[in-house]
């Protein structure tokens, strides 16, 4: 039995969906759908504890070893990661009941359930495989499935929004499928590990190069990285608040491991960062993001936008990280992905109470928030002040690590833009406070807390931010180790 | 009880204290006797690491060396979260304590004397700004420092704009704006650096930047830190100061005279001398630069406040001035002029916290805010005016009042390192002070009241026992100065 | 020469580009969706253009022949078939309900409609 749990991890949630269909009541719907999230997270962190102590594990699907067959690898990076969006994924989906049923009709409750599992299985499939072209079959599986979760949301706008992303993410999908014919073309190979074994022999091909540019277009179309970002504001803005916090804090996550892994395990290091000026590209754009972002973001009047734009400017933070190309570098990407989910799950949360609560989460609902939702409030707080980079909360843990990862690259010059991003992620979140406790609300409006169902898992999310911030061995030790595995593979 | 945990204590119960004052805010009565028990109970677990701490110096005189000291976290290897007794953090924790439970009676009497709104917020946070400062007081090392620093600016934003209204908003916004930027933006980076350079925050004493750094990097970071701790008011770094003065009178005098200025004047101090080291900062070739802006910040101060009529403004531009003093003495390098620093930082709370007492017992009884409409008051208000006078002697640096040990001290230091650049600065704002609070005391003993004006007496009871308290404190620290001078001396020791 | 060695790449090249351009250019939503559509196929030739074998023939084993295509990216390409018609399933789906919602498929009308709302919110405000 647990020889087969990497295939089970991705097969449970794929089989549950369709299983979604014979049950009929929404409760019994959540009841099922928050158990095999949970199971998930329970054969996760399994993986992630025998991979600590005994290495990679290898599962050739159907027993066909790899060049043939298709190969799952869990090694210590992915395994980080799934433990990262299984439980996520869970303690969303705890939260999800009262704010689907408040914002999707009844009759198409179902489909937000079955939907959602059918991304978590791509999800989880991107990570698990160790295929080329099976990362682009589970993308497209992940990406269909974001796009109908989008089109639920209340507003038409969410509509507009899901069109958008669908056009785009489709582009960013050919071109990865693109990127993957054309390595398939010069090396006869869509095994990750043989490909990293049969580029360096055809390194000065030009199919190689224009395969290479079109993956990582594709990739960074998916992860948001500035400017590709376009579609991830209204995403985020229109879809039901519970898939902005799924998203948020999974799906972004989950494409910046694929551009890990490729550039690391398939393209190698050498290839893909000293012969491209891609660290300089991937820095100026990181840190372009950040301040356009950012400012971007103080002007915005829709919250749920807002925390999208702030989103755009954290994988600025970590494509910074990636483009530095040393193991701090790296691992500070990571410890930014790991947190930076666990800040905007907790954000993006605590939204979804407040628009259970008051329908909509703009400035204006915001007025006098402080004393009408104490808690919810305080979440975001926390979370925005993890945003910031506030000691004591994670969003320190990942700055610092950066920071360190530049100076002891030598870049000093880099420091300050990072010290000022801050301060404008100050700005942003400021104005969310001085609304929410200084300003009194406009009308009589009476909004108590939000439920508790919603606002545990929230808690429990901020409990992480601060947990995490303070003792944050677990997530240093796992990412160091994964780095560790990285920069082994390929010297 | 050990002391170490009184320390912890010492920096949690303020936050119990909080809570408790929240739960009970329906009931005013209940909620402001809270206040007063726990400022009391704050203030005497104080003295109790007080006298562990002195028991341990003793001790350490001796054979074994002792250090009180607690860790809670080690967030990144050589990042901790933790505090440590030493004798400058020792004196800070002891004048804030003190304080917090005369303002205590102060601000209880202030704030149903002029029926404020949304008191018990206001209580509430009183607390963690007391138990933020208590932090800072204790901080082991720079990162802690910095926390307790934040914690410090965001809590004390909603005190300051207590107001609400538009004008108080504008002015919250520089506050909070000046103070987080200038943390974030120079501070931080400061950390970071002595991090970079020697893998610890800590502070050790001596230092622990000795041959780490070239002259003009050791320059270039000492002005890092002296601007980046905004709250020590150096210009160019001043602008909230003043803004803040919008706060309710014993907000302005808790934390804009002993508090939050105090913070940042200590942790400049603290970090002069525990993570530069004073010998070490004596090589930076450019350190004279920063010493001039200092001077010019005094002066300057000086003759700002001379130009306002205001009386808040002007205590205000006073403060900055004042400030400006500890970050000199600290920047004379000599240990004479270091004592001198850490003097004056309890002087100087003593005696602004009456004067801005005073100003709210003014405003409180007479609702009069200008020093133009001060004609005469000396009359009504006989027991304000005298703490007034005595306050503003120890400003200017008169006998009776403390201030002018403190500056004795600045004095000779300056003239053992042959700074006179710094004792000409002391002589001319000395002068510049008299020049601005002679003529308000002269006009409130020997001018008369404008005609039709309306009676009043003195304000309530809970203000003027207050603010008789800190003067007579005033006095007593110039004939008793034993405490916080033994205090002084065992960090120059080190 | 090379123009007619590589037409099958010219080919895939040819509509690449028009099907982007389509996406790009115009505001119909369905017709964005052809666009789409066009240049999902050109990826579907690429891949079935590498792999053919010059001279091979289907890969059914037989004793007469010897030479076969290579039959990996053909089915490959069978699983981005299937992936391209649900999403075009699912965008034309979308364009049914944006069309109910807005009473446009024209990308200007959609834009402008909801700047409208956008403005009233902010009117509101």
């Amino acid at each position: 039995m647990s020889a087969h749990l990497p295939i089970l991890q991705v097969i449970l949630p794929l089989l549950a969906a369709p299983t979604c269909l014979l049950l009929g009541r929404t409760q019994l719907l959540w009841m099922f759908t928050c158990g095999v999230s949970a199971l998930c997270a329970v054969i996760s962190f399994q993986l992630l504890h025998t991979v600590h102590t005994s290495g990679d594990i290898i599962y050739s699907l159907g027993g066909w070893s790899a060049p043939v067959g298709i190969e799952y690898r869990i090694d210590s990076l992915n395994a980080f990661v799934l433990l990262l969006v299984t439980s996520l994924s869970t303690v969303v989906l705890c939260a999800a009941k009262q704010s689907i049923a408040k914002e999707v009709p009844e009759s198409r409750q179902l489909y937000f359930y079955v939907a959602f599992l059918l991304c978590l299985a791509g999800l989880l499939g991107i990570l698990c495989t160790g295929d080329a072209f099976n990362v682009f079959v589970f993308l497209e599986i992940s990406s269909l499935s974001t796009y109908t979760l989008i089109a639920l949301g209340r507003d038409r706008r969410a509509l507009w929004a899901s069109y958008q992303y669908l056009i785009m993410g489709t582009i960013g999908a050919t071109f990865i499928l693109i990127g993957i014919g054309l390595l398939y073309m010069i090396t006869g190979t869509l095994n990750m590990r043989d490909l990293a074994q049969r580029l360096p022999d055809v390194e000065q091909a030009h199919t190689l190069y224009t395969g290479f540019a079109f993956f990582i277009v594709g990739v960074c179309l998916k992860l948001a990285l500035f400017p590709l970002h376009l579609w991830l504001p209204n995403a985020y803005a229109y879809a039901p608040s519970i898939v902005t916090a799924f998203l948020a804090a999974t799906a972004t996550k989950v494409a910046v491991y694929v551009l890990i892994r490729f550039i690391f395990n398939v393209f190698g290091f050498d290839f893909s960062l000293s012969q491209f000026p891609l660290p300089q590209i991937w820095l100026a754009l990181g840190i372009i993001g950040v301040f356009a972002a950012s400012i971007v973001a103080m002007s915005q009047h829709n919250i749920k936008r807002l925390f999208a734009f702030s989103s755009v400017a954290q994988i600025g933070y970590i494509i910074m990280g990636l483009s530095l190309g040393t193991a701090a570098g790296v691992q500070a990407a990571l410890l930014h992905v790991f947190n930076h989910a666990l800040m905007k799950g907790a954000i993006f949360l605590a939204i979804a109470g407040l628009c259970y609560r008051l329908g909509a989460a703009t400035m204006n609902e915001f007025k006098g928030l402080g004393k009408q939702m104490p808690w919810t409030m305080a979440a975001i707080v926390a979370g925005g002040l993890s945003l910031i980079g506030v000691p004591l909360t994670v969003g320190f843990i990942s700055k610092w690590y950066l920071v360190l990862a530049f100076i002891e690259k030598g870049w000093w010059m880099i420091v300050p833009f990072i010290v000022i991003g801050s301060l404008l992620a100050v700005v942003y979140v400021w104005r969310l406070v001085e609304c929410a406790y200084f300003q009194e609300a406009d009308s009589k409006r009476e909004a108590g807390e939000a439920p508790l169902s919603i606002l545990l898992p929230t808690w429990i999310l901020v409990f992480a931010n601060i947990y995490f911030g303070v003792q944050p061995q677990f997530t240093v030790h796992a990412t160091s180790i994964a780095t560790l595995g990285l920069f082994g593979a390929t010297p | 009880m050990s002391a170490n945990i009184l320390l912890q204590i010492a920096i949690l119960f303020p936050l119990l204290a909080s809570a408790l004052i929240l739960i009970t805010g329906k009931n005013p009565g209940l909620r402001d006797k809270i206040t007063l028990v726990s400022a009391t109970f704050l203030f005497i677990v104080v003295i109790f690491i007080y006298r562990a701490f002195d028991a341990s110096l003793q001790v350490e005189e001796g054979t074994a060396v002792k250090s009180i000291a607690v860790n809670w976290a080690e967030i990144v290897p050589g990042l901790h979260l933790g505090f440590k007794l030493e004798a400058l953090g020792m004196l800070f924790a002891l004048i804030a304590s003190a304080l917090w439970l005369v303002t205590s009676i102060y601000g209880i009497g202030y704030m149903r004397g002029n029926n404020e709104k949304n008191q018990t917020r206001f209580f509430m946070l009183f607390p963690i700004a007391i138990s933020a400062a208590l932090g800072i007081a204790f901080a082991s090392n720079l990162l802690t420092l910095f926390i307790f620093y934040e914690v410090m600016t965001l809590s004390t934003f909603p005190l300051v704009t207590h107001k609400g209204s538009e004008h108080a908003m504008k002015s919250g916004r520089i506050y909070l704006g000046v103070l987080i930027g200038s943390s974030i933006g120079l501070f931080l980076p400061a950390i970071i650096w002595v991090w970079a350079v020697t893998g610890t925050t800590d502070f050790v004493a001596g230092g622990i930047l000795q041959d780490k750094l070239s002259p003009l990097h050791l320059s270039i970071l000492a002005a890092l830190f002296v601007l980046g701790v905004g709250k020590a008011a150096v210009m160019p770094i001043h602008r909230w100061l003043p803004a803040a003065m919008v706060a309710p009178t014993p907000v302005s005098a808790l934390l804009h005279a002993v508090a939050v200025v105090k913070a940042g004047v200590f942790s400049v101090l603290k970090i002069v001398v525990y993570v530069f080291g004073i010998d070490t900062l004596s090589d930076a070739s450019y350190l004279h630069f920063l010493m001039y802006l200092v001077g010019f910040t005094i002066v300057m101060a000086s003759i700002i406040a001379l130009g306002h009529d205001n009386l808040k403004k002007r205590l205000a531009y006073s403060t900055i001035s004042q400030l400006s003093y500890v970050v000199l003495g600290a920047l004379i390098l000599s240990p004479i002029s270091v004592v001198g620093s850490a003097l004056h930082i309890a002087a100087h709370a003593f005696g602004k916290i009456t004067l801005f007492f005073a100003a709210g017992s003014i405003y409180t009884a007479s609702k009069k805010t200008e020093i133009s409409q001060l004609d005469g008051i000396g009359h009504r208000m006989p027991w304000t005016m005298a703490a007034f006078t005595i306050g503003a002697l120890s400003m200017i640096g008169l006998p009776p009042a403390v201030g002018f040990i403190s500056k004795w001290y600045l004095l000779m230091g300056a003239y053992d390192e042959q700074v006179y650049f710094a004792m000409g600065v002391i002589v001319v704002s000395t002068l510049l002070n008299a020049a601005y609070f002679v003529p308000i005391i002269y006009r409130a003993f020997f001018k008369t009241e404008a005609d039709g004006s309306k009676p009043h007496g003195e304000a309530n009871k809970a203000i003027v026992v207050a603010l008789s308290i800190t003067a007579c404190m005033t006095i007593l620290l110039f004939c008793f100065p034993n405490i916080p001078f033994a205090l002084a001396q065992s960090i120059a020791v080190q | 020469m090379i123009l007619s060695s590589h037409f099958n790449y010219w080919i895939v090249i040819v509509l690449m580009m028009i099907g982007f351009f389509i996406v790009i250019s115009h505001g119909n939503l369905v017709k964005k969706l052809m666009g789409l559509s066009i240049f999902q196929t050109s990826v579907f030739i690429l891949y079935i253009s590498m792999g053919k074998v010059a001279g091979g023939t289907a890969p059914i084993l037989d004793e007469a022949y010897s030479v076969y295509s290579n039959p990996l990216p053909h089915v490959l390409i069978l699983t981005a078939i299937v992936v391209g018609i649900a999403t075009t399933a699912l965008g034309l789906a979308l364009v049914v309900r944006i069309n109910e919602a807005y009473g446009s498929i024209e990308e200007g009308d959609i834009e402008m409609q909801d700047c409208d709302k956008l403005d009233k919110e902010n009117a509101n405000k």
